[in-house]
Formats: structure tokens, C-alpha cells, sequence
């Protein structure tokens, strides 16, 4: 795939606000071509807003978007044409099947008839759905809805891909092959722009992420170096029956060199710059009457690089918006 | 080229998801002939007079069957997200628009034909001049579905559509002329009458179907197709403002 621009995605000063709420603030990034670009932040950061900026679903009040070297805000079905859009709920024609939804999709974007049915069999193969194809879009199983979406949105071999939570309330099976997917479009030389909750995910997948919260980038880096912050730290978490804060605090107090902090679940959470020992901890937290299940090392992750940068718990990220989904929310 | 596999492949769809549906055939098969037989009773008028409740009938098919289903499936698209699916492609609004539109206008066309064609075994239309009668039809259907997509785009849900869709269709039966003169409406609500497209519609058919008209065709034709421009814009200048905000 020959590209003629040097930035796949430029953004420059994009700001939208709602109702007198800013909800995307002076963002600015480049996203090169073939690059697999991760767009973290919590539940309400932003993300959805600055995608539909981004694929000319919503204007901006102020920022310049170039798509493919394409001005977005000025030559928006241009930049339509570069694009691919797999976003966070699925949003085919219930009442259509599986195989007329793609080539209807391809339609969309001009692609002669024969072409359409051919590129509809073997995406429906790829994913593994030609068992489905005559069936009722309406009729699929979740997993099965979110990878017909993803074809949909790659059908007209997009050269930019922007992907809205692509497995968020997926099955294990599922994701994984979606994920596997998104990793085979990117060495097929695909930009992708991602957009994601599980940190994990992000960390497998992406070169680059860049963390927004409330409306604001707070950091864009490599995995690499973001991990690199990582280095020199110790982390052991603690399983134990109660009072986690309280032992937290004590624990603090006997150790000046931990840092602890309670987590979900009745745990703690114990970091050092030097090695942690276990079993003088644990025989501490058993000295307060307090029964230790379960001590494990950890090592840091891209999801504790997010923590330190945001100041937000990722788990309590993911909780907040599996809970949104089930509840039909975007 | 593009834009057109684009365009008919929307109608295409559309025709198949939502107007050839057995249900919305019946029900345009259905009503204007239940209005036919409810105005032909009442009128005590004999089978030689059907003619002369024609164009109302006409206005009537067209109006119903280009509103009804036009406004809840686009509400219904816009709210399942698959609308979203459309903005998303890479066509001009107007485009993608007019497809999503032409699918009624076409239903709103045949229908019209109904109460035309059953007229035929019942009674004497030699009169009807038919380059006035089709262009008409066309036009009024075309009006009716833009005043359809203005009411999609003004609404949230599915059953605000309906409810608005009927706000403006029910008066407009007894404020249009389609089944009395305009002279027999007070005078205090004529005013509303003229901003009414429709009126304008069945003038054109009264004239077309050899029947005293209030104003000439080409100025009946001039009006409509006024109505049918500013509905289009205004509907896409909300879309832009609303659902691409």
C-alpha cells in the first residue's frame, strides 16, 4: 500500500464542548501511517468524541483534523473515502443478513456488485461466519454482531481504521481472535486508531498510546517507554480478610520504604524500588490478625503506568464501563 | 458512478426492508381504498360522480403513504445507529438524503395509482389529462416525503414521529380542499390552507382531472415545487445542525 502523506491522522488544537462542558480540550497528535495508534482514557474522557471529529460524524468547535493528508473539516467525504469505522455498539440492519449487510456496506462505497459479493464471502470466511451468512444480522450471537461490524468497517480495505472498544463485552474466544485480527491488519500495513478500555490490550497491541483524560492528552508515548517507567519496581499484592486500609496505614508506618495503597477486592498493594520480601510482610499483616490468602509478585505493567500518570484505578475504568454497556450506554 | 451504486443500493434496501413489506402494501392498498368507499358512501354522489372525489383521494394515498413509513424508519435508523452507518460514507448528504427518500416517493407514487386504477373499472376518466396527472402525483409525492423527512429530523423517537407525522396530516385532510372547496373553509383559516402544500397538490389534480381548480397549474406547480425545495433544505440544515453537531 503506497501512502502520499507522511501523517496518516494530524490533529491540531481540537476542541469540542457540550452544552458549555468541554468534552475534548485543545488535543493535538499525529498518528503515522501503519502505526496501530491506542486512545486510553476512562469512561467519558473523550475518546468516542474525538472519533466522530476524527471520521466527520461530529464538528469541531476549533482544531484542524487531516486525514490521509485530507483536510476532515473542509473535504469530509474525502476523508470518508481513506476511512474504516468499527464503532463501540454494533450498528448494521437487524433486519438484513449477515452477507447482504456487507455487501450493502460496500456498496456504500461504490464497489461494483461482483466485487461486493466477493469481498462479502471471504471477510465472512475470515471471521469465521459463513456458517451465518444467510442469517438474520438481528439473530447473531454478540461476538458474532461485533465481528460482522469489524467487516463491515474493513470491507472497502480502508487505509485508516478507526476501532471504538472493539471487544468490550466479548467473550475470551472472541476477543482473542479479534485482537488477532487487528494484529494481522496492522502488519497487512493498516493505520489503526484504537480506542480501548483494557490496558492489556493496548499494551499487546499498540506502538504508540496516548492517555486522555477529561478531555485532555495527558501523555502520548511508545509502549516501550512507557513501560520504560516501569523499571526498578517491586510490586506484591496482598489477598487478605479484612481491614485492608487499616494495615495498609500500619504497614507504611514499620516499612518507610514500601509504598501501599489498598486495591479492589480487600487487597493491598505493596511497591518498592527495591526487591520486596514476602514473608516479613506477611508475617506482619498476620502479627494484626489479619489472614493473609493469597501473596503474589506482580510485574508492573502498563496498567500501573496509567495509574501514575492519570491517577485513576484501571479496574475501577473497566468496572465503569462494562456497567455502562450492559446498561446500553455507549 | 460511485455515488450512484451508492444511491440505488440505499433505495434498494430500503424498498426491500421497509416498503415492500406485506404490511405496508396492504396498508396502502388498504387506506386509500377505505377513504374511497367511506367518501363515496357519504356523499350519497352516484358512481358517475366518483371522479369528482378522485383528486382527494389521490392527495390522500400519496400523503400517507410517502409520511407514514418515511419518518419512523429514518427515526428507527437514527436511533439504532445503523443512520450513523450512512454519515459515515463517503457520499454528499444530499445524496445520501434523496436515496433514503426516493424509496418513498416511489411508494407514495404507486399509491396514488390505486385509487386511479379501481376509479377506471367504475366510471368515465376520459377527462383526465394525464401529462398534468402523473408530473402531479409525482410532485406531491415528492413534497409529502420531503415533509415526512422534515418531521424524522425534527423528532427523537419512533413514536414522537408518528404523533407529529399526524399533527400535520389529519388537518391537513379537511384544510387542503381534497374533499370540499377551499370557499367552504372559514375565512379566518384559509390563511393556514395556502402555507399547506398539499392545497396546492389537489388543485393541480382537480385541473388535471378536468375539474374547476381555484389557480392555474403552472402556478399550482410553481408552489409545490417552492414547498418541496425549502422542506429539503431546512431537513438537511437541521441533519447538519443535529444529528453532525
Amino acid at each position: 500500500m503506497t501512502k502520499e502523506y507522511s501523517n496518516a491522522i494530524e490533529v491540531a488544537g481540537l476542541t469540542k464542548t457540550f452544552n458549555g462542558t468541554i468534552s475534548v480540550d485543545d488535543v493535538s497528535f499525529a498518528v503515522q501511517p501503519g502505526e496501530l495508534f491506542g486512545f486510553l482514557g476512562p469512561n467519558g474522557a473523550g475518546k468516542t468524541t474525538t472519533i466522530n471529529m476524527l471520521t466527520g460524524l461530529a464538528r469541531p468547535d476549533a482544531g484542524a483534523i487531516h486525514i490521509g493528508g485530507v483536510d476532515c473539516t473542509q473535504q469530509t467525504r474525502a476523508a470518508q473515502h481513506l476511512i474504516g469505522v468499527v464503532p463501540d455498539e454494533s450498528n448494521l440492519y437487524p433486519e438484513l443478513t449477515g452477507f447482504d449487510n456487507l455487501c450493502f456496506c460496500a456498496a456504500l462505497y461504490g464497489l461494483p456488485k461482483r466485487e461486493r459479493q466477493n469481498r462479502a464471502r471471504r471477510y465472512l470466511d475470515t471471521f469465521g461466519l459463513t456458517q451465518a451468512a444467510e442469517r438474520k444480522f438481528g439473530g447473531y450471537s454478540k461476538g458474532m454482531k461485533r465481528k460482522l461490524t469489524i467487516a463491515a468497517g474493513i470491507i472497502h480495505n480502508p487505509e485508516i481504521l478507526f476501532l471504538d472498544e472493539p471487544t468490550t463485552g466479548l467473550d475470551v474466544a472472541s476477543a482473542r481472535q479479534i485482537r488477532q485480527l487487528l494484529a494481522d491488519l496492522h502488519h497487512a500495513g493498516t493505520t489503526i486508531f484504537l480506542t480501548t478500555h483494557y490496558i492489556e490490550e493496548a499494551e499487546r497491541l499498540c506502538d504508540r498510546i496516548a492517555f486522555i483524560v477529561r478531555g485532555r492528552i495527558v501523555r502520548i508515548d511508545t509502549v516501550e517507554n512507557l513501560m520504560r517507567q516501569t523499571e526498578g519496581r517491586y510490586v506484591v499484592e496482598f489477598a487478605v480478610s479484612s481491614h485492608a486500609a487499616e494495615l495498609c496505614a500500619a504497614m507504611m508506618a514499620e516499612f518507610s520504604n514500601l509504598q501501599c495503597r489498598t486495591v479492589a477486592g480487600g487487597g493491598i498493594r505493596v511497591e518498592s524500588s527495591e526487591p520486596v520480601r514476602v514473608g516479613p510482610l506477611a508475617r506482619f499483616l498476620e502479627d494484626h490478625r489479619a489472614e493473609v490468602f493469597e501473596a503474589r509478585k506482580i510485574r508492573p505493567s502498563l496498567e500501573d503506568v496509567f495509574v501514575d500518570i492519570t491517577g485513576i484505578e484501571a479496574g475501577v475504568m473497566k468496572q465503569e464501563k462494562e456497567k455502562v454497556k450492559a446498561g446500553g450506554g455507549a | 458512478m460511485k455515488a450512484w451504486i451508492a444511491f440505488w443500493n440505499i433505495l434498494v434496501k430500503d424498498m426491500r426492508s421497509y416498503y415492500l413489506k406485506p404490511p405496508n402494501i396492504s396498508w396502502g392498498l388498504l387506506f386509500p381504498l377505505v377513504w374511497m368507499v367511506m367518501f363515496f358512501i357519504r356523499s350519497g354522489l352516484g358512481m358517475e360522480r366518483l371522479a369528482d372525489l378522485l383528486p382527494g383521494l389521490v392527495a390522500l394515498s400519496i400523503l400517507f403513504g410517502t409520511t407514514s413509513v418515511l419518518s419512523v424508519t429514518v427515526t428507527f435508523e437514527k436511533k439504532g445507529r445503523s443512520f450513523e452507518r450512512l454519515l459515515l460514507a463517503p457520499i454528499s448528504l444530499k445524496t445520501l438524503m434523496l436515496a433514503k427518500t426516493s424509496g418513498a416517493i416511489l411508494f407514495g407514487t404507486i399509491n396514488a395509482l390505486v385509487p386511479v386504477f379501481i376509479a377506471m373499472f367504475l366510471t368515465d376518466l376520459s377527462a383526465i389529462n394525464w401529462a398534468i396527472l402523473i408530473p402531479a402525483m409525482i410532485l406531491i409525492a415528492v413534497t409529502s416525503t420531503f415533509l415526512g423527512l422534515f418531521i424524522a429530523v425534527s423528532v427523537k423517537e419512533v413514536f414522537e414521529a408518528q404523533t407529529f407525522s399526524n399533527f400535520f396530516r389529519f388537518p391537513m385532510i379537511f384544510l387542503c380542499g381534497l374533499f370540499f372547496p377551499l370557499e367552504q373553509i372559514p375565512v379566518w383559516l384559509r390563511p393556514l390552507s395556502y402555507v399547506l402544500p398539499l392545497t396546492y397538490g389537489a388543485d393541480i389534480l382537480r385541473s388535471a382531472m378536468g375539474q374547476v381548480s381555484s389557480m392555474s397549474p403552472v402556478l399550482d406547480f410553481g408552489l409545490l415545487l417552492v414547498s418541496c425545495v425549502f422542506l429539503f433544505f431546512v431537513s438537511l440544515r437541521n441533519i447538519r445542525r443535529k444529528w453532525i453537531a
